[in-house]
């Protein structure tokens, strides 16, 4: 199954549940709280899911490690190659 | 040279690493890169080669690898060039046909990935027979030298406004990818990998697309032939000399790359 087909079998489950119980297709007679609460459902899941999305994106945006010593060390192994490369005969 | 070598450990265990470097317009770059390999390999006594596939680099890249073959000789450096600019994807296909070893190192050339860290490849490799072992900045000490805060947050912002530059290595298509795909690695762009020589001719065989997507596209496909996969941090420090060879049709290539991936995997 590509990823494609499980996320639209994933949403079309939910989707499917959220009028399951919206609109009332099997005639369960549930009450009328359960139909006020699930109907507005997928804008919350949307909003959610934005509001996550944006705290995962920001804080590994915000933890993201500044490899400040890799880049110094770095430097000073360009230096010592280039040195030695030198000695060895390398014309740059 | 010969005096030292005999006070480095000396591991027999048969396994030969073909580390690949697909070049162009690195002139500066490579013998610096091809120095570390050397003195990593030497330090940690596995057996290796390196494999230069230069594609026709007006800068002379080329020239300066022909010299790097003189002093490290021509059992250590590979040169497999062509003619021209013909991609990175096919790069190590042709690279790859030519390894001897068993296993092969995929690494750029631009040192923005470390040659320190192939030996903890190797070591991760080992403790849990893994197909392939990636690098990535996502993890543990894992992380980016030379990024600033403007770019992170450009990048940042792609979720949202799709319109920044090299936005592939970024945190918000990187948490993109994550959602739409659940690949079970962290870092689908890093192009720093060890794969066993048969695994990579046989995601190889699989991947269709060209140039950065083919990172990503590897490590999917990896998870859906289940082939296992093991991941060490890399620090990552952006390219110091010469130009990144990416331009803006970068964002283009990666959605729709995104998306084939999306609907074929
Ligand atoms: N043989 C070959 N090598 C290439 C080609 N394009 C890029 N490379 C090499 O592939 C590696 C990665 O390319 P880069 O230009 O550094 O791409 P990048 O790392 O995403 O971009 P930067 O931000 O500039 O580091 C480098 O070693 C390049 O020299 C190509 O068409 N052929
Ligand atoms: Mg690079």
């Amino acid at each position: 199954m590509t990823k494609l087909l499980e996320w639209l079998f994933g949403v079309s489950l939910v989707g499917a549940l959220w009028a399951l119980v919206t609109f009332d297709l099997l005639d369960l007679s549930l009450p009328q709280t359960y139909r006020e609460v699930a109907w507005p459902m997928p804008l919350y899941l949307l909003v959610s899911f934005g509001c996550y999305s944006l705290a995962t994106v920001g804080y590994r945006v915000a933890t993201f490690n500044d490899c400040e010593e890799a880049a110094i060390e770095l430097q000073e192994q360009i230096k010592e190659a280039k040195e030695d490369l030198r000695k060895k005969g390398l014309k740059m | 040279m010969a005096s030292r070598k005999t006070s480095y450990p000396n591991r027999d265990g048969g396994d030969k690493y073909s580390v690949l470097l697909p070049t162009y317009n690195e002139r500066e770059n490579l013998p610096l890169i091809v120095w570390l390999l050397v003195k990593y390999f030497g330090e940690s006594g596995y057996n290796y080669e390196i494999i230069v596939i230069d594609d026709g680099s007006p800068d002379g890249t080329l020239e300066v690898a022909e010299q790097l073959q003189k002093i490290y000789g021509e059992d250590k450096i590979l040169l497999r060039p062509r003619a021209k600019k013909l991609g990175l994807g096919t790069a190590y296909i042709h690279g790859m046909k030519h390894a001897t070893g068993n296993f092969i190192i995929i690494m750029d050339a631009d040192l923005s990935h470390h040659p320190k860290f192939i030996p903890e490849f190797i070591e991760k490799q080992k403790e849990g027979d893994y197909d392939l072992v990636s690098g990535t900045r996502y993890r543990g000490n894992g992380g980016v030298y030379g990024w600033d805060l403007r770019r992170k947050l450009i990048r940042f912002h792609f979720l949202f406004f799709p319109l920044s530059p090299s936005l592939i290595n970024s945190r918000g298509a990187n948490f993109l990818t994550q959602v739409l795909l659940r690949p079970g690695a962290s870092d689908l762009t890093g192009s720093f990998r060890l794969y066993k020589k048969k695994v990579l001719e046989s995601l190889v065989e699989r991947c269709v697309s060209k140039g950065y997507v083919f990172q990503m596209e590897m490590i999917v496909r990896a998870r859906q032939l289940n082939y296992t996969v093991g991941e060490v941090p890399i620090s990552f420090v952006d390219r110091v000399y010469g130009e990144s060879k990416l331009g803006g049709n970068e964002i283009v290539s990666f959605v729709k790359g995104l998306l084939t991936l999306f609907a074929t995997t």
